[in-house]
């Protein structure tokens, strides 16, 4: 087949045929797509406050916080037992992090102390500052049932009580910082807090 | 052209990365482990397959002179849905490969073999040429990332085989480049014989 000469009109229409094809194309993917993508993302949070939190059969609308010191914001989810409050996942973030945002679920309960944590979202080096995942190292189990009134949640290095994960220190410390500023925000919600 | 051969030569004649030494963004960032090295190199298969098939389907439709932005707007567009199908289906996968999904529209592979091979060959051969150079590309990013992961981690595909911690520095982006070096030297060596 000979090759189309390239006009003026040649061109436009292609380039305009070709376009609205993959723009078709890409309309029915996104909205085959979007179901599975929000329920995997669902799915997680939940798997991870499940993970974070002492049992429960309900939990509360999620309530969004904009901390003093972050530009973003921390979303909290109560938890309750029948009608008894049994503690708070929050949902928190850092940016000092070796390579850009991580963000945390910290589940507390009510007098404070950190029932568990887990990882949701991170971009640390494989091997090294992954290991905050609870699947690959133990760094977060050090957190597990600490009061951070009386728990330092900062490394070793800088005076606190957190072990931090060898040859990973500014992984451990975004870890701490993530969840230094998910405990300060609860308590600040709890005595009274901005709202 | 023997479909064989044109099947085969994406593996080891002319292995994208070793030989051709196309594409060398993602195989240097996401080798960090065989697993991420296997899902990169899949994605990339499905698109060049995909955008070799519709690219030898057009060629005759298509102008000359916009050939290119033609390419390039099937090529985001297959990249696209494997972004979103990715990221519906695979959350974890797609959460470690994060920006280098998208970045497969500038794999020069993808628009190397649409320009080099498709526009000029029949619908058959194109589809097959996708297949083998996308395999040999899956491959080649997976033997680097166990290479890796090996020495790195002292694993392979996530399991443990050997207690303590591996050498760092192939975990880190030098090692990407050690690796790649080593295995691109053991394939001249192959290849010459």
């Amino acid at each position: 087949m000979a090759k189309k000469e390239s006009t003026i009109v040649n061109m436009v229409m292609t380039l305009l045929i070709i376009t609205g094809v993959a723009s078709v194309a890409l309309a029915f993917v996104y909205n085959a797509t979007k179901g599975p993508i929000a329920e995997a993302k669902q799915a997680k949070l939940e798997e991870a406050i499940g993970n974070v939190l002492p049992e429960f059969d309900k939990l509360s609308e999620e309530k969004k916080i904009t901390p003093a010191d972050g530009n973003d914001e921390l979303s909290f989810y109560d938890a309750y037992k029948g009608e008894t409050y049994v503690g708070t996942a929050i949902k928190t973030f850092t940016d000092k992090g070796f390579s850009g945002r991580i963000w945390i679920m910290v589940g507390f309960a009510p007098d404070g102390s950190i029932v568990n944590t887990a990882v949701l979202e991170h971009k640390e080096t494989p091997g090294l500052g992954d290991k905050m995942d609870v699947a690959k190292g133990t760094f977060p189990l050090q957190f597990k049932e600490k009061n951070p009134a009386s728990f330092k949640l900062s490394v070793t290095k800088d005076g606190g009580d957190v072990q931090a994960i060898t040859a990973a220190t500014i992984s451990s410390r975004a870890f701490c910082d993530a969840t230094r500023r998910a405990y300060d925000n609860f308590m600040n919600e709890k005595n009274g807090g901005t709202e | 052209m023997n479909q064989l051969k044109n099947f085969t030569k994406g593996f080891i004649k002319e292995n994208p990365v070793f030989v051709l030494l196309l594409g060398l963004c993602p195989v240097l960032g996401v080798t960090t482990s065989a697993i991420n090295g296997l899902g990169m190199g899949l994605a990339t298969t499905f698109v060049l397959v995909m955008s070799n098939l519709v690219v030898s389907l057009v060629k005759s439709l298509i102008p000359p002179k916009v050939r290119i932005p033609s390419f390039i707007v099937i090529i985001a567009s297959f990249v696209t849905i494997v972004d979103l199908a990715m990221n519906a289906y695979v959350p974890a996968l797609h959460a470690q490969l994060g920006i280098f999904i998208p970045l497969i529209v500038v794999n020069c592979l993808v628009l190397g073999r649409a320009e080099a091979f498709a526009s000029k060959n029949s619908l058959g051969s194109s589809i097959v040429d996708g297949l083998g150079m996308g395999l040999g590309f899956a491959f080649a990013l997976t033997l680097l990332g166990a290479l890796r992961e090996i020495l790195g981690s002292l694993s392979i595909f996530g399991f443990q085989i050997a207690k303590g911690d591996g050498m760092l520095v192939f975990v880190l982006a030098p090692g990407a480049f050690l690796g790649l070096a080593y295995l691109i030297a053991l394939m001249q060596r192959i290849n010459k014989n």
